[in-house]
């Protein structure tokens, strides 16, 4: 069933067609319903997938459509998360505080990104890691704000005095503030700036041929990023209730990265699908080790390993991530009977060096 | 002198130890289909290269209705209605034609970033403005077929004519292209002719082509310069220059 | 003055492993382009299979020493001829992942099998030291370094000067035209990845008895690509000062600079030469033409 556009706004709709209506409406029904749904557990759970959601998506803006890698998200997560703590410590309320946090964390994205754009491919990632590194180490050192490895307490979230903390409703709060930066996002990505940001992917040449300033464009994204990574550190602190600067280092940065690659580069969906997928690993690792014999199951091994197959099964098998997948199902579904495997003829490739073109 | 459409006056580029560019100077008329051929490495590229900034040019200068191309950013260039296609195609290989098209018009105002987030009525307009625009690149270059398709699936020919499709949207006064039929067959080369033909005269466009292949030029061009070596050997009608013993010695070898 | 001698003798030392291990990575991002994320979890495992040897089977330790050399060769020969392989073609960014995911999966599986606890075992030169200019030297430091320079040398002359050598530096700048001229290029790459990864089990095995045979030997895979930044990317040589220097500013900074900054003085190094000096030392700078 092909959707036919009448008007030259039509391009732009996001829900086209009764199908898609009805079936984003139900995912939000079910989305509302699930609280009280869902055992307390997984309600956690649940939140802890959307406060990913709001990182992946971030993350997805720099990588996905902007072409740049970044390996040191988890700083910025980090900055977050700590900043939202001490502002709230100094009595700050509940929205001004997560408003600073953003735009503290997208100053932050602001002066990495300045530098970092000098650099690209390859060299970015490995800086970007560094970045990282040194960021987790100085939030353990500046013991005199951060309190160091010690860590520091998060007071609990209230509105107008009443509590946000319970699960339900901390659920909710999570998925207004996800509700908002999607919409956001899916604005800017159907607008010029979205566009310019797919541009600077695919060909910086071009790109600035057709008028995009290439500098602040990329320095727009990594801000971008950074402010979504700072507002999900500061609900991860309250997910979290006590923060450390081991839980915003590497590791994190590895986890965002697999969710936008295995969810499918280029495509929110996909920062959405890959952040389901991570962040429901740990649930499936914990089951998986009940099954295994003792020894196999020993502490984090098991987890290392399973996110390395997940992340190597998806680089050889499904290089489009799990969006590709479902476009390719839905196509599927939209023109079955008369499926056909796709007509694009795919030629030996070799590999032309990236060095000498 | 007077101000003239385009001026280029004594362009020189050094790599190193390599002059690609020597001391080049050459007008162009508003309005009408320039071609400039010459054997390979004669710095035709880097001709292009430089008026697009791609490359600083190491002394000249060059005006385009009296404004110095030269100290122009490289992304200020398409803003003097300067766009221009590339040799190995430069296309957005993870979009659609249509994006790609959506993309040639970037430099029309489209609102700031925040607007944009909230999708002001504002930022509708001038999308769906836009998407008017486009339109008619896409019924100008027979690309309705292709409209929705990820430019990595199509052939050849058919990226060729998207990337005159991007250059086109951007509404420039000066296009620019590298090599535009390199890669195409007789019947794709003859359609491009009528399009070249339809630019100039119903768009008013002046074209700047650098070309190997002849029998476009001969069809289209109404002048020709010959660089080889990095300087302009000459310049004249394409009869003219086709029968210029010094030519076909540039190009045969003595 | 034995201070600064002891500072140096260390710097060296411990940069010898770091060079070493970057050497390594040069060579596998020199005929494949992809930079071997594994390349660290190689390291570590080679220390643990080393051990498993030693220790626990209780072999010699130069049959255990030829015997690691020859499973992480095969491990990575294999490495590329099988998985590698696959994603010719692709974007660079695919590699990165995919390495990363290997080597999680190989730091995964070392813990699963050989669990948690730090261990060592003795090599001939442990707890032998030498005297070296007014200071004292562990022989082990000493062997580190002879075998950094041993390998350096040997993989210089191998590069430049055999047939072989010269057909890895084709394969890695036109792949299709080393193909039409007779290469055989796939079982080059591979060949190039089982030497790496040789190069990876030697640096394992001669850094386990200082560091301890744990996880986090890892870890030497990031100062490693400090020093690959430094030295230039792309450059045999300069992996090997870059390896060096990165070496001694850890130690220099440990002394003369903040408590703590000589944790992360490899990383600041990193970041500070690709933002303001991209090429590094030896490295080769390269451009995209349009």
């Amino acid at each position: 069933m092909a959707r036919y556009e009448t008007g030259f706004e039509d391009g732009r709709r996001l829900l086209r067609g009764k199908q898609e209506r009805l079936a984003y409406g139900l995912l939000a029904v079910a989305l509302v319903a699930a609280p009280w749904v869902l055992p307390a557990y997984h309600i956690g759970e649940a939140t802890f997938i959307l406060i990913m959601c709001v990182a992946s998506l971030g993350l997805m803006m720099l990588t996905g459509f902007t072409g740049q890698v970044s390996l040191g998200q988890s700083a910025f997560v980090g900055i977050g998360a700590y900043i939202h703590t001490i502002l709230l410590t100094q009595g700050v309320p509940l929205p001004v505080s997560l408003l600073l946090t953003t735009a503290g964390a997208a100053l932050g994205g602001l002066l990495v990104g300045m530098p970092a754009i000098r650099v690209s491919g390859l060299h970015l990632a490995m800086v970007t890691m560094a970045f990282a590194i040194v960021c987790e180490h100085v939030i353990g050192r500046w013991k005199s704000v951060t309190a160091g490895h010690s860590g520091m307490a998060v007071p609990d979230p209230t509105l107008f005095g009443l509590s946000l903390g319970g699960p339900r409703a901390f659920y909710f709060l999570c998925l207004v503030v996800l509700a908002v930066v999607l919409i956001l996002l899916v604005n800017l990505m159907r607008s010029a700036t979205g566009r310019a940001f797919i541009g600077i992917r695919d060909s910086e040449a071009a790109a600035q041929g057709l008028g995009i300033d290439v500098a602040r464009t990329k320095v727009l994204a990594f801000s971008l990023s950074a402010a979504c990574s700072g507002l999900a550190g500061a609900l991860l602190a309250h997910q979290m209730q006590h923060i450390t600067p081991e839980a915003f280092g590497l590791a994190l940065s590895l986890q965002l990265v697999l969710m936008v690659f295995i969810g499918g580069l280029g495509s929110l969906r996909g920062a959405i699908l890959g952040a389901i997928l991570i962040g429901l690993l740990p649930s499936f690792i914990s089951s998986l080790k009940e099954a295994l014999p003792a020894k196999l199951g020993a502490q984090f091994g098991l987890e290392l390993f399973v996110y390395g197959a997940v992340l190597t099964f998806f680089v050889l098998l499904e290089p489009g991530g799990l969006n590709a997948r479902w476009v390719r199902i839905r196509k599927v579904l939209a023109e079955f009977p008369w499926v056909r495997k796709s007509s694009v003829h795919k030629t030996k490739v070799y590999m032309k060096s990236e060095r000498y073109r | 002198m007077s101000a003239g459409f385009f001026e280029v006056e004594r362009l020189s580029l050094s790599f190193g130890g390599v002059k690609a560019v020597r001391d080049v100077s050459f007008s162009i008329r508003a309005g009408e289909i320039l071609a400039v051929i010459g054997p390979n490495g004669a710095g035709k590229t880097s001709l292009l290269n430089l008026i697009t900034r791609v490359f600083d040019a190491t002394s000249g200068s060059i005006r385009f209705n009296g404004q110095d191309i030269l100290r122009l950013a490289r992304h200020d260039v398409v803003r003097q209605g300067i766009a221009r296609t590339f040799q190995n195609i430069e296309l957005f290989e993870g979009a659609t034609v249509l994006e790609n098209l959506l993309l040639g018009r970037h430099r029309a105002n489209h609102g700031n970033f925040f607007s944009q987030m909230f999708n002001l009525p504002s930022v509708q307009r001038a999308e769906a403005h836009t998407r008017e625009r486009v339109e008619d690149v896409v019924r100008l270059l027979d690309l309705a077929p292709f409209r929705h398709r990820p430019v990595a699936e199509l052939p050849y020919g058919v990226r060729k004519v998207v990337e005159l499709g991007r250059a086109l949207a951007a509404e420039p006064r000066l296009l620019l292209l590298d090599e535009p039929a390199s890669g195409l067959n007789p019947e794709e080369t003859r359609r491009l002719a009528y399009w070249l033909e339809d630019i100039q005269a119903e768009l008013g466009i002046t074209v700047v082509m650098v070309e190997h292949d002849m029998s476009l030029v001969a069809a289209v061009a109404n002048r020709v310069v010959v660089m080889d070596q990095g300087q302009v050997l000459t310049d004249g009608t394409p009869a003219e220059v086709q029968a210029d013993p010094r030519v076909i010695a540039a190009y045969l070898g003595t | 003055m034995t201070q600064l001698t002891q500072l140096i003798v260390q710097g060296i030392s411990s940069g010898a492993i770091y060079g070493l291990v970057a050497l390594g990575l040069v060579l596998s991002y020199k005929a494949t382009e992809v930079l071997n994320f594994a390349q660290g979890d190689v390291v570590m495992l080679s220390a643990f299979l080393g051990w498993g040897l030693v220790v626990a089977a209780g072999l010699p330790f130069w049959l255990a020493f030829v015997a690691v050399l020859c499973i992480s060769a095969a491990l990575c020969f294999l490495l590329e001829a099988r998985i590698m392989r696959r994603i010719v073609g692709r974007p660079q960014f695919s590699g990165v992942m995919l390495t990363i995911g290997i080597g999680f999966m190989i730091r995964g599986g070392v813990s699963m099998f050989f669990g948690p606890e730090s261990r060592s075992y003795p090599t001939p030169w442990t707890g032998q030291s030498m005297q070296l200019g007014g200071s004292v030297v562990a022989e082990l430091n000493l062997v580190i370094v002879g075998a950094a320079m041993g390998v350096t040398a040997l993989l210089y002359y191998f590069l430049r000067r055999t047939t072989l050598g010269i057909a890895i530096h084709a394969t890695s700048q036109n792949q299709l035209a080393a193909y039409l001229c007779g290469v055989r290029v796939k079982r080059l790459n591979s060949l190039v990845w089982g030497i790496s990864g040789a190069i990876a089990a030697l640096c394992g095995l001669l850094l386990a008895p200082i560091t301890l045979v744990d996880l986090g030997l890892w870890f030497v895979m990031l100062k490693a690509l400090a020093a690959l930044v430094l030295g230039g990317f792309g450059s045999a040589p300069g992996a090997v000062i870059g390896g060096l220097l990165i070496g001694l500013i850890e130690q220099f900074a440990g002394v003369y600079l903040p408590d703590g900054v000589k944790d992360v003085a490899p990383y600041l190094v990193l970041i500070a030469v690709l933002v303001l000096y991209p090429r590094g030392i030896l490295g080769e700078s390269h451009g995209r033409r349009v």
